[in-house]
């Protein structure tokens, strides 16, 4: 096995003030600002001033070094913000590094750049010729494979018109299709940034696993981590910049949920923005397994247990207390409620502190973001509310073991669990 | 994937491509440009075909253009104003100025907004980035050899109609290297500009205005010999006079040019070129990081 990828020290810095503000002008107001010892003049009350001090320095990668062999499928991964999009940008050379280096044997192509540079007023066939050259082929290259993308983009009717006139479907698949004929040595597929046309990903995906078994070298950043732990042997966690762990890909997502989980463990008495009478006040609320670990990702089909703290400044016993839980998803919409109100649960009699525990046999929900909205009445009156309380992730799993997942912008995001049968009419008629 | 040891690798050698932080001022990476001839040719046919789709008269509008310029110009400035034109027809005198003219300025218009208008393609997909003015110069070179060959036509007519012309056959045979001046110093001028509008898009702005006033700061609604002698070299210092001068004397045999004002021009044009490569090459390592 040898080394194809072998990134040395690798840093890159972002400046912020370095940006300027845009026009010459306003540069020149802040300069002039500054040279009176004044503060900056178009800094927005209660922002922090960042003006163009060499002190404020974004490292979005630091002294990150790693290897990578021929063949290997690798899983980058991490959260927002974490340095993936930066180190995978260098890679292509989108942009240069502050420090260090990379060394390459091969060529990279990337899944992220399907349509660049593609004309709306160019014909099919121009565009094919246009694009491939954009992505590094030759003329000679391009040729020789011209009817090989023609047929895996199924466009052959409409070869010679503008693809201003195509569908969107057309247009992707034909982006698509040069993209994935460039035969790189080294595929590099960044599905965060990837378009969030689900046909497109999966077969942005499905490309990625016959590269792999070509024997080729593919680096692969995703928050999909079902797909990463199906993809990919090994794995690296960036957090902020700096590799936390590198190894097999169990190992590195594991240790990737841990993090997660404790840094999404606040304490609700923060929270000023909540409404109510104050008599009872959450405090913390945090999601078990079945084990009875805390965590921020549960399976769908896992069972789950809401753990409420409270806390009231009475003394005596509070009364006719009701609880629910709404979890919304990503965007705000309502999914389901959890309510003591809906069970007949609602509680004569709470101490003024403690713990509720609402327990679900499974969640149902196909994988995504969700958020938990949690709201307290005592004798009818709103007494405590809180939005966006935590949030959860609910990860991909096989509840049918029929290896098929439900996606939410396809199926919904509900996951029932069902049974079909075929049934012989004439029982049927009797 | 394994740590990084500090043991040399033994096969450390064979590496295609090394990304680093900064390479040195002067690797263009020319080399590179030339793998990706292919792009440059497409860029070029991609920007003639894709103008005028749609347009109802369309690639006329090639010759509409300097047309109506030729026009506008004889009537303002050679009748109403009457400016003197060296002694020539006063259709031909305006037609080369204009035909040679808004070569070097397209070529500085469009190559200056190399980095603001690509901002896209460039942030997602590495080519040479030197491929996009290269192109944009091949693309207006083949609109100004359409323009001069109406030109040339309209010589043609004057001369048929009785219009004592005397050729240069001298200057003539240099004017491919009058073209390639223009090319270099539209180019050269467009990186820079191009290089500093991804900090200041104010210059935008005033590349639109600037090209406008730096016309009439070139003989092209007037001749050089129609300024005061002591006054000349004024004009004479901007390094597009001598090549459209040259173009006069080469085709309508009249014009203020000699060997020392085209080789002033040409080393010019070697500064603005040499000094634009090396600030294009600065800028589009890290460009992306300040669109």
């Amino acid at each position: 096995m040898s080394t194809v990828i072998s990134v040395e020290n690798l840093s890159k810095n972002y400046r912020l003030g370095q940006i300027g503000t845009g026009t010459f002008s306003r540069d020149l107001e802040v300069w002039w600002a500054k040279m009176r010892g004044k503060p900056n003049p178009l800094l927005r009350i209660g922002d922090k001033d960042h003006g163009n001090r060499d002190d404020e320095e974004l490292w979005a990668l630091k002294d990150v070094s790693f290897r990578v062999q021929q063949g290997e499928v690798l899983g980058i991964i991490g959260r927002n913000g974490a340095g993936k999009s930066t180190l995978l940008k260098i890679l292509s050379r989108v942009t240069a590094p502050t420090s260090g280096r990379v060394k390459v044997k091969g060529r990279i192509a990337s899944l992220l750049e399907v349509g660049t540079g593609f004309h709306p007023e160019l014909t099919g066939r121009e565009n094919i010729y246009l694009n491939g050259a954009i992505l590094g082929m030759s003329r000679k290259e391009i040729e020789r494979k011209f009817d090989e993308i023609v047929d895996f983009a199924e466009v052959e009717k409409f070869i010679d018109t503008p693809v201003k006139r195509y569908s969107s479907g057309m247009y992707v698949r034909l982006a698509f299709a040069v993209a994935a004929h460039l035969d790189p040595e080294i595929l590099v597929v960044d599905e965060v940034l990837a378009v969030g046309d689900a046909e497109f990903q999966k077969k942005c995906l499905g490309k990625m696993g016959e590269v792999a078994k070509e024997g080729r070298t593919v680096l692969f950043v995703s928050h999909n981590m079902a797909a990463v732990k199906q993809l990919c042997s090994q794995g690296i966690l960036l957090n902020f910049g700096v590799i936390r762990e590198m190894g097999p890909v169990d190992e590195v997502i594991n240790q990737y949920l841990d993090i997660f989980n404790r840094t999404n463990n606040v304490n609700l008495l923060e929270r000023a923005d909540r409404f109510g009478s104050s008599i009872f006040r959450f405090t913390k609320i945090q999601l078990k397994n079945s084990t009875g670990k805390v965590v921020n990702h549960i399976a769908s089909d896992e069972p789950v247990e809401f753990s409420i703290q409270y806390t009231s400044p009475e003394t005596k016993p509070l009364r006719n207390v009701s609880i629910s839980i709404r979890i919304e998803d990503e965007l705000g919409q309502y999914v389901f409620t959890l309510a003591t109100e809906f069970t007949g649960n609602d509680f004569p009699e709470l101490p003024s502190s403690g713990v509720i525990v609402c327990r679900v046999p499974a969640i149902q929900l196909v994988a995504g973001e969700y958020m938990v909205f949690l709201w307290c009445a005592i004798n009818g009156e709103t007494s405590d509310m809180i939005e966006n309380a935590t949030r959860f992730y609910v990860d991909q799993s096989d509840v049918y073991n029929s290896g098929k997942y439900p996606v939410k912008h396809k199926h919904g995001i509900f996951i029932v669990p069902h049974s079909w049968q075929q049934i012989n009419p004439f029982t049927l008629d009797q | 994937m394994t740590e990084i040891d500090n043991i040399p690798d033994p096969e450390d050698t064979d590496w295609s491509l090394i990304i680093e932080a900064q390479r040195s001022l002067l690797d263009l990476r020319l080399g590179e440009l030339w793998r990706y001839r292919d792009l440059v040719l497409l860029f070029v046919r991609r920007d003639f075909v894709a103008v005028y789709k749609q347009t109802i008269l369309g690639p006329l509008w090639y010759l509409i253009q300097p047309l109506l310029t030729t026009v506008t110009f004889t009537v303002i400035f050679g009748n109403i104003a009457s400016l003197p034109t060296d002694g020539l027809p006063q259709f031909l005198f305006y037609m080369s100025g204009t035909v040679v003219w808004s070569y070097f300025a397209s070529c500085l218009t469009k190559t200056s907004e190399t980095f603001v208008q690509n901002a896209n393609l460039f942030g997602k997909v590495y080519f040479p980035r030197l491929a996009v003015p290269v192109s944009i110069l091949f693309s207006n070179l083949i609109t100004f050899l359409i323009q001069f060959a109406m030109f040339l036509l309209f010589l043609l007519y004057f001369v048929l109609r009785g219009t004592s012309i005397q050729p240069n056959w001298l200057w003539i045979a240099l004017s491919p290297i009058l073209i390639l001046i223009m090319a270099g110093l539209g180019l050269g001028f467009g990186i820079i500009i191009s290089s500093l509008t991804t900090k200041y898009r104010d210059l935008r702005f005033l590349v639109t205005f600037g090209v406008q006033l730096l016309m009439y700061a070139t003989p092209v609604i007037y001749p050089v010999s129609s300024i005061p002698l002591r006054f000349q070299w004024i004009v004479l210092a901007n390094p597009m006079t001598p090549i459209i001068e040259a173009f006069r004397i080469a085709f309508l045999g009249a014009g203020t040019v000699n060997g020392t004002h085209l080789l002033y021009s040409f080393g010019f044009m070697l500064v603005v070129v040499v000094a634009g490569s090396i600030i294009f090459n600065r800028v589009e390592q890290t460009f992306m990081d300040t669109v």
